[in-house]
């Protein structure tokens, strides 16, 4: 196979122009470059024969050079054709004369000041928008759950069992594990500074107020975001993309009812739950670093806990559990409903359904201290 | 029409799933510039055989030559150049979801060719353009287009670096007959304009009449018969029987006697 060319002989005013070599995929570069130089050069020619008698091979790539090739010279305003023309090479050429009317649009990259401010306003409209969806989804929650209230057969409990299983049960090894190194960091940490005070035992009430209250029901509510609400959100984004959310619909199911639910009252259950074990992991690590690390005894840890807590303070913890459950399960719902038929929608709604339930969480966490002070709890 | 070079040949082909083994000691060839059409019964292993051919499932024994080399033994510049001259068009279109329907027929050629901007633009155009898709369909994303419109934007895609063979999965399935129809003859025209050789898995019996040169059935693992629709026709197995004497079989014979 010889190189592609294009050799121009010129007869008077009259160009022609031989095609050798093959015109093919593998030379497209080097021929746009070639058929550029042409264009150029023979623009002010007023009659070009463009001949392919010679040419090797010729495919959809070489076949559209040499087409816009005569385009450009005849918009230059000369008389161009195409000469030469074997059997087998015209069905392509004549193919590609119909092609390429209406060029293909390339978008205008905006001003970056603008892009930004673009993408700001939107995020923010966005944030706006699930809150709504959050509150539409809430209702019909609503309306679901007094549904199976008059209609208890109507309560998926399979369904609830299933998701308990995986959001809660399975949960349990990863949750103990992760609480119990935070409260003995806790209890570290507190030990290596409250001791430049003498104030070794201090440690106690700050760890037990701070992991009933605060930090049992967060890390557990941060676990089970990353591990369930992703997973709602792929599994619901999954079928609606398979459109299995309509198959359902159009057989008269509610699928809040039978998709939305039987999660939400699965995390509801399960968080407390393991809100609960986790506060008691955690204790129980910072009572082994204070007895190992800190030297006090068990039965002293135990004495300064139980006067360094009361049953409110783990009451604070529990009260928030639930409702916390409750945002995980909504928002990860919500942007499981908002995936859209691409690959690319069902990660990004995943990530902001991760992104978006810790933040909620974090949100209502600062809510409910406020009412809490506010109580005197 | 068809020269006597075999773009593809496999001999003795063995894939199998665990215990279940799909093909069986196929052998089956395909010749330069025709058009191939493969049939078989649902879940014979016509998808399977395909897939053996581009690489995409282990064998366990046999031979697939494509353009003279075995991919399974060519080393990566073979195989990338193997995977350069042919076009795969999935069942379900394969579309890449989070690119619109230019950008999909590009993405071949921007992986393996190094072109400005303006002539992937209108090399994507002229594709998307000779497989019949007007100037809207451009810059819209997998999900916003038709069944049909898929098919054939898969097609552009398949037909992105000017392939010498094209695969087609079920082309038709899921096409309204008019649909169905005009692809067919679209893959004609292609197929005649660009000088492909296809490879067309199929069930539908006016595709086989509308545009092979060739047949080929799958029965039990192996291909058991290769030739023209008359031959298939005239045939005494008692599977092709079935199949090309069967109710629909029926309207195309006639058909081809009238």
């Amino acid at each position: 196979m010889s190189a592609a060319a294009l050799d121009a002989t010129a007869d008077g005013t009259n160009v022609a122009l031989t095609a050798t070599g093959a015109w093919t995929v593998e030379r497209a570069a080097e021929l746009e470059r070639i058929v550029d130089a042409a264009a150029r050069r023979y623009q002010a020619a007023p009659s070009i024969d463009i001949d392919l008698a010679k040419l090797e091979r010729l495919d959809t790539f070489g076949a559209w050079l040499i087409e816009r090739l005569k385009r450009t010279l005849i918009a230059a305003g000369a008389t161009a054709r195409i000469v030469g023309l074997s059997d087998s090479d015209r069905g392509l050429i004549e193919e590609l004369r119909l092609v390429n009317q209406v060029a293909a649009q390339r978008h205008a990259r905006p001003n970056p000041a603008v892009a930004a401010l673009d993408s700001v306003g939107r995020a923010v409209a966005e944030m706006g928008w699930s809150l709504v969806l959050i509150a539409h989804l809430l209702g019909a929650l609503t309306m679901a759950a007094l549904r199976t209230i008059t209609h208890p057969t109507r309560l998926r409990l399979t369904s609830i069992v299933h998701h308990l299983e995986r959001v809660g049960w399975r949960a349990v090894p990863i949750i103990l594990l992760s609480t119990f190194v935070i409260g003995a960091i806790l209890a570290q940490q507190g030990i290596f500074r409250f001791r430049s005070f003498g104030a070794d035992i201090y440690v106690v009430d700050m760890v037990s107020v701070l992991v009933l209250r605060e930090v049992g029901v967060l890390i557990v509510c941060v676990m089970v975001a990353g591990r369930s609400g992703s997973a709602y959100t792929a599994e619901l984004g999954a079928m609606k993309m398979r459109e299995e959310i309509d198959a359902l619909r159009t057989m008269g199911l509610d699928p809040i009812e039978v998709l939305v639910l039987p999660r939400v009252i699965a995390l509801v259950i399960a968080v407390p739950l393991l809100t609960f074990l986790g506060s008691m992991a955690a204790l129980y690590g910072a009572g082994l670093v204070c007895w190992l690390y800190g030297g006090m005894a068990p039965e002293i840890f135990l004495e300064r806990l139980r006067e360094a807590i009361w049953l409110p303070t783990f009451e604070v913890g529990m009260i928030k559990a639930p409702f916390m459950a409750l945002t995980i399960g909504l928002v990860a719902c919500v942007e499981g409903f908002e995936v859209d038929g691409s690959a690319a929608s069902l990660g990004q709604r995943t990530t902001a359904s991760v992104v978006k339930s810790i933040f909620l969480v974090i949100a209502l966490d600062g809510m409910f201290a406020m009412f809490f002070a506010g109580i005197g709890m | 029409m068809a020269s006597n070079a075999a773009v593809i040949s496999v001999r003795d082909l063995v894939v199998g799933f665990g215990d279940v083994t799909v093909l069986d000691h196929a052998s089956l060839d395909v010749f330069e510039g025709e058009v191939l059409g493969f049939v078989g019964g649902s879940g014979a292993g016509k998808s399977v055989l395909m897939r053996a051919i581009i690489g995409l499932l282990p064998r366990r024994q046999g031979t697939i030559q494509v353009f003279g080399t075995d991919p399974a033994h060519a080393d990566e510049n073979q195989r990338r150049s193997i995977e350069q001259r042919w076009g795969v068009l999935f069942q379900q279109g394969a579309l890449f979801s989070s690119l619109t329907a230019l950008q999909n027929v590009q993405f071949p050629m921007r992986e393996y060719l190094q072109l400005s901007p303006r002539l992937m633009d209108e090399i994507a155009v002229a594709k998307l353009e000779m497989v019949g898709l007007g100037t809207d369909v451009r810059g819209k994303f997998p999900a916003e287009l038709s069944g049909g419109m898929v098919k054939r934007v898969a097609l552009a895609r398949a037909l992105a670096l000017d392939p010498d063979i094209v695969f087609l999965d079920e082309p038709t399935s899921g096409l309204d007959p008019i649909g169905a129809a005009e692809f067919d003859q679209l893959i004609r025209t292609l197929q005649r304009t660009l000088g492909l050789s296809v490879f067309m898995v199929t069930h539908d019996l006016d595709s086989l009449h509308a545009v092979c040169d060739r047949i080929a059935v799958l029965s039990e693992g192996k291909v058991i018969a290769a030739g023209s629709i008359e031959t298939m026709l005239a045939s005494e197995h008692p599977w092709l029987k079935s199949y090309f004497h069967g109710n629909r079989g029926r309207q195309i014979t006639h058909r081809i006697h009238h």
